[in-house]
């Protein structure tokens, strides 16, 4: 047994792991118990951990006041458009790269590797200018623009390729008769389930999670995504706290609620891959 | 195929035809996404050290050369100082920290542990989560009157600090943030390398009679260097990065003095997007390519220095044996 500690540091051990564990979860404990208090009681002292009265009033709030709603769809519209289009990139080149040969093919395969340590944050101002230029500022392709192609996804998927599927099948099927982009659809695609789970879990995420990006390319509120929506009305207004922790749990519902869900699968995604979340 | 001597040339421009295929096929496939990474990755890469050489105008970022001007005037810019020494103080501190509580935890964590899934689940609950609302509830629990932290700290007879008030503590504060947010990640990273160090190796060292810590420092902590390295230089490199934390955190109207904590993105962001000065912004992205990719070059140079001596001792083992 791999026993870094004795017998008697096994108590201190657990109170250590979980007073940390206490300290992750505060924050959303205190986020939820909030957005569940009326607003007499948000400023009371001392906190009260456990509201009192527990309320939706904020819930109500939140969809009263902003378009919340509208936010949240653009969002879901914005991540799911995201995680599609980046599993298609990512299999068809992942595919092309492992199993087909053609001229400058490592050079490509290089450049698109080479950029994934580049963040946005580098190119985001000629990024944006291209936008100028096409008219996709303040627009739905312009928000999504950055958030089509994955540079790890490439990578994971090629190397899945490349390890799970023998040439010898694919040619089986050509000798068959069958057309390269049916061979793709119905010999290669189906075997990619593993990677496909992982690599949309992360693209989700992060498109979710944007903020720089859909904060200079949109200016009007049609098009702000939750995260944007959350800060800049903590920003631009003195808001009461109870709806925008209300807010906050409401960002919060779709990633949580897949990370819960395929906690296994994320957690092994990001060892396999060093895929950041 | 007709006769059996012409069959193997029709198999050879069957074959050929096939290759044809699978040649339009890939270009098909490929041309698209390289069309994409071209225009939303590769093009703005490049034009952002073009534009770092450039005076900018409103609709124009090829204005008027300048060549190194923007990179001097960056150097005598007491802001962009200012944010450099702040993003640098803050990367450093939140790596060190996150990685000391992340081996700490994988270190705990190895051994099976009751809960350890749990633990897991609940250490890795920040990382999965979107920065904003974590940002807007920890800006609530520094919060100077009502906070949460400020009353734990009450019970310890400590006053009510201003925490993103001042620039000193608002700084602390971030970085605590920050640290909570990413701890998980370097935990995971690391717990997947001390379950892959063989068993016998600490077997062996137990028997020889090292205890505990002897095992950890001198077994599990030499063959964590290679992970060690890349957590260190990727929470390096996010770190740099740092923005939205700090947008939340500290603007607005409940939120410290724009400067207090003020990074290199930030920066960049106001240039860019407040006071239209695409050149001079985009040399300071410029900057933070290059301490990323000097980052970046770091690990690959190490990791690879590494490699060479332990192939040449290995080597020169099998040469001795």
């Amino acid at each position: 047994m791999r026993n870094y500690t004795g017998k008697a540091p096994l108590l201190a051990k657990h109170l250590t792991l979980l007073a940390g564990a206490a300290v992750m979860i505060l924050p959303f404990v205190w986020m939820l118990s909030t957005s569940l208090k009326p607003p007499h009681e948000v400023l009371s002292w001392p906190p009260q951990l456990i509201p009192r009265t527990f309320t939706l009033e904020n819930y109500r709030t939140v969809f009263a006041t902003a378009p919340f709603v509208r936010f949240f769809f653009n969002s879901l519209l914005m991540a799911s458009v995201s995680t599609v289009a980046i599993l298609l990139t990512s299999a068809t080149a992942g595919y092309v790269f492992a199993k087909f040969d053609f001229p400058f093919k490592n050079f490509l395969f290089i450049l698109t590797l080479s950029t994934a340590m580049v963040p946005l944050e580098v190119y985001m101002i000629p990024l944006y200018m291209s936008m100028v230029r096409m008219g996709w500022v303040n627009t739905f392709i312009g928000l999504v623009a950055p958030y089509l192609i994955m540079s790890y996804g490439i990578f994971f998927m090629r190397q899945n390729i490349m390890a799970s599927i023998p040439d010898e099948l694919l040619d089986a099927a050509r000798i068959d008769g069958a057309s390269e982009w049916k061979i793709f659809r119905i010999v290669v695609f189906p075997m990619l389930s593993g990677p496909i789970g992982a690599i949309s879990i992360f693209a989700f995420q992060q498109t979710w999670a944007a903020f720089i990006w859909p904060l200079i390319i949109t200016s009007s509120r049609e098009l702000w995504t939750m995260e944007l929506g959350l800060g800049m009305f903590q920003y631009r207004f003195t808001v009461d706290l109870g709806p925008i922790n209300a807010g906050s749990i409401l960002s919060l519902i779709p990633v949580l609620a897949v990370f819960l869900v395929m906690r296994k699968k994320i957690i092994q995604g990001i060892t396999l891959t060093g895929m950041k979340a | 195929m007709k006769t059996k001597s012409t069959a193997p040339a029709a198999r050879r421009r069957g074959l050929s035809e096939i290759e044809r295929k699978k040649r339009i096929f890939a270009y098909s496939m490929i041309a698209p996404v390289i069309l994409i990474f071209g225009f939303v990755r590769i093009l703005p890469i490049f034009q952002n050290f073009l534009y770092s050489f450039f005076h900018s105008s409103i609709g124009n970022p090829l204005e008027k050369f300048l060549g190194l001007a923007n990179f001097t005037d960056l150097f005598k810019d007491h802001l962009f100082i200012l944010s450099l020494r702040n993003t640098t103080f803050f990367a450093l501190f939140v790596t060190f920290f996150s990685v000391i509580f992340a081996v700490l935890l994988a270190v705990m964590l190895s051994s099976p542990t009751r809960g350890g899934a749990f633990y897991e689940t609940v250490y890795f609950l920040p990382v999965i989560t979107p920065m904003v609302p974590v940002a807007v509830v920890w800006k609530w629990i520094y919060d100077p009157t009502y906070g949460l932290l400020n009353y734990i700290l009450s019970w310890f007879g400590v006053a009510p600090v201003g925490w993103l008030v001042f620039p000193d503590t608002a700084m602390i504060a971030i970085i605590i943030m920050s640290v909570w947010k990413i701890v998980g990640y370097n935990m995971i990273i690391f717990l997947v390398g001390i379950r892959d160090i063989p068993e016998s190796y600490l077997e062996a060292a137990r028997i020889d009679g090292a205890n505990t810590l002897q095992v950890f420092r001198r077994i599990t902590l030499p063959l964590l260097r290679p992970i060690m390295l890349f957590v260190l230089v990727i929470s390096t490199i996010n770190s740099y990065n740092v923005f939205t934390q700090v947008f939340i955190m500290t603007s607005g109207p409940q939120g410290a003095p724009g400067n207090a904590v003020r990074t290199i993105v930030f920066d960049i962001y106001e240039n860019a997007f407040r006071y239209f000065r695409t050149g001079y912004a985009a040399a300071e992205a410029v900057v933070l390519f290059l301490i990323i990719l000097a980052l970046t070059l770091t690990q690959f140079g190490i990791s690879g220095s590494r490699e060479r001596r332990e192939r040449s001792r290995l080597k020169r083992k099998g040469a001795s044996a």
